[in-house]
């Protein structure tokens, strides 16, 4: 894992410092709310419908036991005992009191860690897969690119005011877990013809009001030349960027209405002027990244244990993921339980996942964009002791991809800006398809739920997207169809009027129930039924009643 | 349904704290809806509404909400946001209590 160098250890303690002095102020009048607001939002801290909320930054959803055991501290001792994980791979804090964030901030600083890039209109932390440095499927960890752009971000003098938050996944994989096509700039890793290790550059993609996949800038991009052009995008954008309406000042808004031919040309022509002027990369910076991310001490190969048990088979059939050593395991501890809000831990569950990690998985800890907790590197051999410890803490959920796996923004229930409530919902379809052996029997199925149109909750992308409105003053749920994250990715298809509460959970059932009348066998799932039938019989379950020509236009 | 139509209070969050607070008849802040100030007219919700603005170190982003009263003209939420306001996560009181997570 990187860990913080001289200049990043006092980085991180004179911004807590400014911000104690700045929280301060406010408290004694000096300073204003409106000059306030954006300075506690560039130190993470947000204030929500009941309470404050404190983000904390995991960049790239990278942290390690001692890390994940002072977050439950923070947890207990200035907030209430548990904490959010986000689809940003953060984490969040619901209820700090305002005089305890600078200590909450220094707490954080003591274990490299900080609230820096989770909000504002600056470029954000950078997420990736959640399987980097693991995956059996993995060109290169992309991490080590990830902190470097990290450190190029960090305090850019350039783009700390953006005409709006910028975002920048990562995957090294060409199996897309970190949905690069729904960002602000994506970077897929590849090879050239050479062999070389490069990027392609997509631009413009986001969720949100206006739902946009990113398009190909550039077919391929030297690691080498990330920086200067990363910057060349970002000049571009930042010169032509809207600022007249936050709803049109997205990177996606302009490659829409500039077209990204002629983007490309403006990005190309920054590129070679930044060429000229862009102090290279210090080679030696590349290496100590790499080397920080260097992959574990692994074990020899060892006797794997026979799995007697069918609790333990089913979980390594959902949870586990292939390791690149035949002999290791990534095993993603799902927090998404029946009845649980989605995301959620609990201070105890950290202090267990922190022992886990130390104990069977080289002290390493990610978090999903999926809000779930992965060890990426353990041993197959332990598997059994680790189940056995998971279930023991309640952990031990095999849901991982199934319908109750369920991605889900604070909503109304935290969130200032929502507009209905997410948390209970997939609490209620959680709870409608609790049956394990059902659950397995729909097979691969991702439901994500956004409680307003700015889409945290990533509906658009989700096989089955819900996203909550405010409808004559009650709640109401539209659901889009066949959306999808990955390399494959789309934007889902509005099915129709929206539900109310109280229908929208029946709703789900019947999309489901036609899906399993539907699929060619099991083999078949809901996407792929989807894709090869289209949105008419899905539209004809959730709309029994309605006309057969009036539901082919819904939407 | 418009605001103008139903009586107001003024709602903000705590500076300190954060927690959804209202003002009151004796200009002071409680937690409790039913014991916030109720204007009836238009020029009483803009007064109050003045001097929330006015104390913007004690309350954060005060604002006039509609509300019903009940038979003893206390007020109560109108919207399902003030109400949710009112009560805190639902699902913590709602959906999950009753299930074994």
């Amino acid at each position: 894992m990187y860990q913080y160098d001289a200049f990043d250890a006092a980085f991180v303690r004179n911004r807590v410092a400014q911000f104690r002095d700045q929280v301060e102020r406010r408290i004694n009048g000096a300073l204003t709310e409106d000059a306030f607001k954006p300075l506690r939002l560039m130190n993470g801290l947000y204030l929500q419908l009941h309470a404050y909320m404190l983000r904390v930054a995991i960049p790239y959803g990278t942290l390690n036991g001692a890390q994940m055991r002072q977050l439950a501290m923070i947890a207990d001792r200035w907030d209430r005992g548990y904490g959010h994980f986000t689809t940003r791979q953060n984490i969040q804090f619901n209820w700090p009191k305002l005089r305890d964030v600078p200590d909450m901030l220094d707490a954080l600083a003591d274990v490299e860690m900080h609230a820096i890039q989770t909000s504002g209109n600056c470029i954000r932390n950078v997420t990736t897969d959640q399987f980097a440095g693991a995956a059996a499927d993995e060109i290169a960890d992309p991490r080590p690119t990830a902190e470097l752009i990290r450190q190029w971000s960090t305090d850019h003098p350039e783009f700390t005011w953006l005409p709006r938050k910028f975002k920048i996944a990562i995957t090294g994989s060409p199996r897309d877990r970190a949905v690069t096509r729904a960002h602000d700039i994506g970077l897929r890793m590849l090879r050239d013809d050479a062999g070389e290790v490069g990027f392609e550059v997509l631009v413009g993609g986001g969720l949100g009001r206006t739902p946009m996949l990113g398009k190909v800038v550039r077919a391929f991009l030297p690691r080498a030349d990330l920086l200067p052009y990363l910057e060349a995008i970002l000049q571009t954008y930042n010169l032509l960027g809207r600022r007249d309406n936050k709803y049109k000042a997205r990177i996606k808004i302009l490659v829409h209405e500039t077209g990204i031919d002629r983007l490309r040309a403006m990005i190309e022509a920054a590129f070679d002027e930044n060429r000229r002027t862009f102090a290279p990369v210090d080679p030696g910076l590349l290496d100590r990244l790499d080397a920080a991310f260097a992959p574990p001490d692994f074990e020899a190969p060892a006797e794997v244990p026979p799995l007697v048990s069918p609790a333990l088979r089913s979980f390594i059939d959902t949870n586990v993921h292939p390791h690149r050593l035949a002999h290791y395991a990534s095993v993603t501890v799902s927090l998404k339980p029946v009845g649980g809000a989605p995301g959620d831990a609990t201070s105890d569950q950290m202090r267990l996942l922190a022992d886990l990690a130390e104990d069977f998985g080289h002290d390493e800890l990610r978090v999903s964009h999926e809000q779930n907790i992965i060890l990426p590197h353990v041993p197959r051999r332990h598997l059994p002791a680790l189940f056995a410890r998971l279930r023991e803490g309640g952990l031990a959920t095999a849901n991982v991809g199934l319908v109750s796996d369920i991605i889900a923004c604070p909503g109304m229930d935290y969130c200032a800006l929502a507009t209905a409530r997410s948390i209970p919902v997939a609490q209620r379809i959680a709870r409608t398809f609790a049956d394990i052996d059902r659950q397995h029997d729909i097979g691969a199925l991702k439901i994500k739920i956004s409680g307003c149109i700015n889409a945290c909750g990533h509906h658009h992308v989700g096989h089955i997207g819900i996203l909550g409105l405010e409808k004559a003053g009650v709640e109401s749920y539209q659901i889009t169809l066949g959306g999808d994250g990955t390399e494959t990715a789309a934007i889902g298809e509005r099915a129709g009027p929206g539900f109310s509460y109280d229908e929208i959970v029946p709703a789900v059932e019947r999309l489901i129930g036609a899906y399993l009348d539907l699929r060619h066998g099991r083999g078949e799932s809901f996407l792929q039924t989807y894709r090869r039938l289209g949105a008419a019989p899905f539209k004809a379950a959730l709309y029994p009643d309605a006309p057969a020509e009036r539901r082919a236009h819904a939407g | 349904m418009t605001k103008a139509q139903h009586p107001q209070v003024v709602t903000a969050n705590h500076l300190l704290d954060g927690d959804v607070i209202y003002l009151t008849e004796a200009l002071d802040w409680t937690r409790q809806i039913t014991e916030a100030a109720v204007a009836h007219d238009p020029r009483r919700a803009a007064a109050l509404l003045d001097e929330a603005q006015s104390r913007p170190h004690e309350a954060v982003g005060p604002y006039l909400t509609p509300v019903a009263l009940d038979a003893r003209g206390r007020p109560g939420p109108l919207h399902f946001r003030e109400l949710y306001r009112t009560t805190g996560p639902t699902f913590l009181t709602d959906e999950a209590q009753n299930v074994p997570v």
